[in-house]
């Protein structure tokens, strides 16, 4: 349980989003900025698609983390229905009490069925969860991947998001009191209806720049030394220009510099670089394109456009 | 504050008319969460103001460009922007609004003029394709014939009629059954409650069917001309008919025509795929096509078992080994590959060109047409369990 001295406050504006999210080391692009401020202040869902590991998915967590909420996860995959991801009845605890009435000699049956059917009985999921009060104020509900759910699941969802509402016939419609703050996050495997999208604020997740994944790198690997540092991302950065079949996300790229300040590397060599590079690139078609000379090349470059930098 | 809110709204309008001018599918709902977030946001900066805007206009990755033109092109120079932000910034003691004459007139200009210039910039574009191009694409407009009222109802018929044998997928999900073997626990209880409790009545789920996705991949080349028409009514009708159904055009480049397929009218549809391709009748690249197909598509539209229809001849200009590395990937990325080709016209075909002898084994199904007059023809050849007939196999035997 969170103390409630721990609860933030909404962020008042852009710069103090950006603040908010810096603060949990987590170094945002102003656009990504104002599409979260807007979704906070208007009560809206926030769509985020791009490509895998861009950290689309950390932006929940990260919000969760710094407005001291709790964080509800749906983790999206084919076949996930309404039992799974909204609410079941305890059945076995419902079998358990009609024999009881029965031993007990209750006549009822409208009264039974009314007890059975009650919230007592009633198994939340994390959508369900999502709606009810909660003393650290509306949680984060991070809906994941959607674009691995089937399409049934997502029309279920135009209810949730547009209303904040969930029917559960037995017991009637829950309401939440108070909106929470919902992030979807899509790979695009696959197109969402435009009706669900509608109803959110959509913001692509592209590469960062640079400098932007350059902070990054300092910021979430701490030991690593500022040469390395560069010499890293300035090769990612190549590497993302290259015809590969898969380019490197940001997730990649701390892997790989965590891996190199794991092995006490100082600066990049050809050998090194092709030693780890399957902690970059997961194709091997795509390692295979840069054999021969290729990691070289590369690393020559990066290195003529740093000096060229100082 | 009254008259620079009055004409937010009134330039946010307009510019959602630019918008959607401009091809971005904006509502009358957007317009007005727009201004929600214009006032919710305050216009900081320009860029703030461009975000914002953003945020609630654009819901795909790819209108981000529309939009950015729209933008640029309708805020341009106009001194609107610059004055707005003075306005609507807190400490603006004595600035009085100099209100232009006619602003809506010149929103207007603005407007259309900003039609024109992206329209110009798209023609542009067409013609510096031209250049980059090999002397082997021919660019070429497509006039379909329109199509008669028999023609399409015997093609809606053709299609009801067409029982695809590759055509049912187990899904994960669940659905009422009479007699399946997972007990619904649910529908169970009840139906108990109504006897009160004293008999249970065991009520069952199965898994359900569904109809996978459709991926066709149509060859436009010169060699494939005759029956462009036909497949494309084809793929129209079973666009109308079925849920997810993409469709590519390629020749020497590769073409999304899905959502101009989604056009009601055959006609509107055709006309809208021969607008948005221009090699239609020109030399094939299926290696490259392929290539991006995988590269940009696959991971977009491969999902939830896809089938994908490739319809082309084989007839490559100069295969190598690229060919039979994408056409693997191709293989290997989607639940069935059937490969549907239509030289088999002549009954004594064998698969002898060598970029057919490349592709033949990495397809899960040939499917033959002997004799491709009608769609009545097209069906019958897509339809049912393929069996020896169908077996890549079996063409390549006959050429060993």
């Amino acid at each position: 349980m969170k103390q409630p001295g721990q609860i933030k406050a909404l962020p008042a504006s852009i710069d103090e989003t950006l603040e908010l999210l810096a603060g949990a080391d987590y170094l945002a692009d102003r656009s990504l900025a104002t599409v979260l401020f807007l979704a906070l202040k208007m009560g809206r869902p926030i769509f985020l698609e791009g490509e895998a590991g861009v950290g689309k998915t950390e932006i929940g967590k990260v919000l969760a983390s710094t407005l001291g909420r709790r964080l509800i996860r749906l983790q999206c995959y084919e076949g996930l229905d309404v039992a799974a991801a909204v609410y079941e009845w305890n059945y076995a605890a419902q079998m358990i009490a009609i024999r009881i009435a029965e031993a007990g000699g209750e006549g009822d049956r409208d009264r039974l069925t009314h007890d059975v059917f009650s919230e007592r009985f009633l198994v939340k999921r994390p959508l369900l969860q999502a709606l009810e009060p909660d003393p650290a104020g509306p949680p984060v509900l991070l809906i994941d991947e959607l674009d691995r759910s089937d399409e049934a699941f997502e029309a279920f969802l135009l209810e949730v998001l547009a209303d904040y509402q969930v029917t559960i016939p037995e017991l009637g419609t829950v309401k939440a009191e108070h909106p929470p703050i919902a992030v979807i996050t899509s790979n695009r495997t696959r197109e969402i209806h435009d009706a669900l999208k509608r109803r959110c604020l959509y913001h692509w997740v592209g590469y960062p720049s640079a400098t932007r994944e350059l902070e990054i790198v300092r910021a979430k690997v701490p030991g690593i030394g500022k040469k390395l540092s560069q010499q890293v991302v300035g090769f990612v950065q190549a590497l993302r220009k290259q015809d590969l079949f898969k380019s490197p996300g940001v997730a990649e790229t701390l892997d790989w510099a965590t891996a190199l300040s794991e092995l006490d590397t100082v600066a990049l060599d050809p050998a090194t670089v092709s030693d780890t590079l399957g902690v970059l690139l997961k194709y091997q078609d795509d390692i295979a394109r840069l054999e021969g000379g290729k990691v070289k090349e590369l690393l020559d470059q990066v290195q003529a456009e740093l000096r060229a930098a100082e | 504050m009254q008259d620079p809110q009055g004409r937010l709204a009134e330039n946010i309008l307009y510019f959602a008319r630019a918008l959607r001018a401009a091809g971005i599918p904006v509502g009358p709902g957007a317009v007005l969460d727009a201004l929600a977030a214009v006032r919710t946001a305050g216009v900081g900066t320009r860029d703030d103001f461009y975000w914002t805007l953003h945020a609630v206009f654009v819901k795909r990755h790819e209108h981000s460009v529309l939009f950015d033109q729209a933008f640029r092109i309708f805020f341009r120079k106009r001194g609107y922007l610059d004055r707005l932000l003075a306005l609507m910034s807190p400490p603006v003691p004595g600035v009085v609004p100099e209100a232009p004459p006619a602003a809506s007139q010149r929103v207007l200009d603005a407007l259309f003029a900003g039609a024109e210039k992206v329209e110009r910039e798209k023609s542009e574009i067409e013609i510096d394709a031209r250049f980059t191009v090999s002397d082997r694409e021919v660019l070429e407009k497509k006039d379909f014939a329109q199509m008669t009222t028999a023609e399409i109802a015997a093609a809606k018929e053709a299609i009801k009629q067409l029982v695809l044998g590759f055509d049912e997928v187990m899904t994960r999900r669940l659905a009422p059954h009479p007699h399946d073997h997972i007990v619904d626990m649910r529908r169970t209880l009840r139906s108990s409650m109504k006897a009160g409790g004293a008999v249970i009545d065991l009520k069952y789920l199965g898994r359900r069917k569904r109809l996978p996705p459709i991926v066709a991949l149509v060859d436009i080349s010169g060699s494939m001309s005759q029956y462009t028409r036909m497949f494309l009514h084809f793929l129209h009708a079973m666009t109308d008919a079925r849920k997810r159904v993409s469709t590519f055009l390629f020749g020497t480049r590769l073409t999304n025509v899905s959502r101009a397929l989604k056009e009601k009218d055959p006609d509107e549809a055709l006309a809208a795929c021969s607008a948005s391709v221009f090699d239609w009748s020109g030399g094939t690249r299926i290696a490259t096509s392929l290539a991006t197909f995988n590269k940009l598509w696959a991971r977009r539209v491969l999902t939830q078992g896809a089938v994908v229809l490739l319809i082309t001849d084989g007839l490559e200009r100069d295969p190598d080994e690229r060919l039979g590395f994408e056409i693997d990937r191709l293989h290997r990325s989607c639940r069935r590959l059937v490969w549907l080709n239509p030289l088999l016209r002549f009954s004594g075909f064998e698969a002898k060109a060598r970029g057919i002898k490349v592709m033949l084994p990495h397809v899960d199904e040939m499917r033959p047409i002997h004799n491709l007059e009608s769609m009545r023809d097209l069906c019958r050849a897509l339809s049912g369990v393929g069996g020896r007939e169908t077996d890549p196999k079996t063409w390549l035997k006959r050429v060993a």
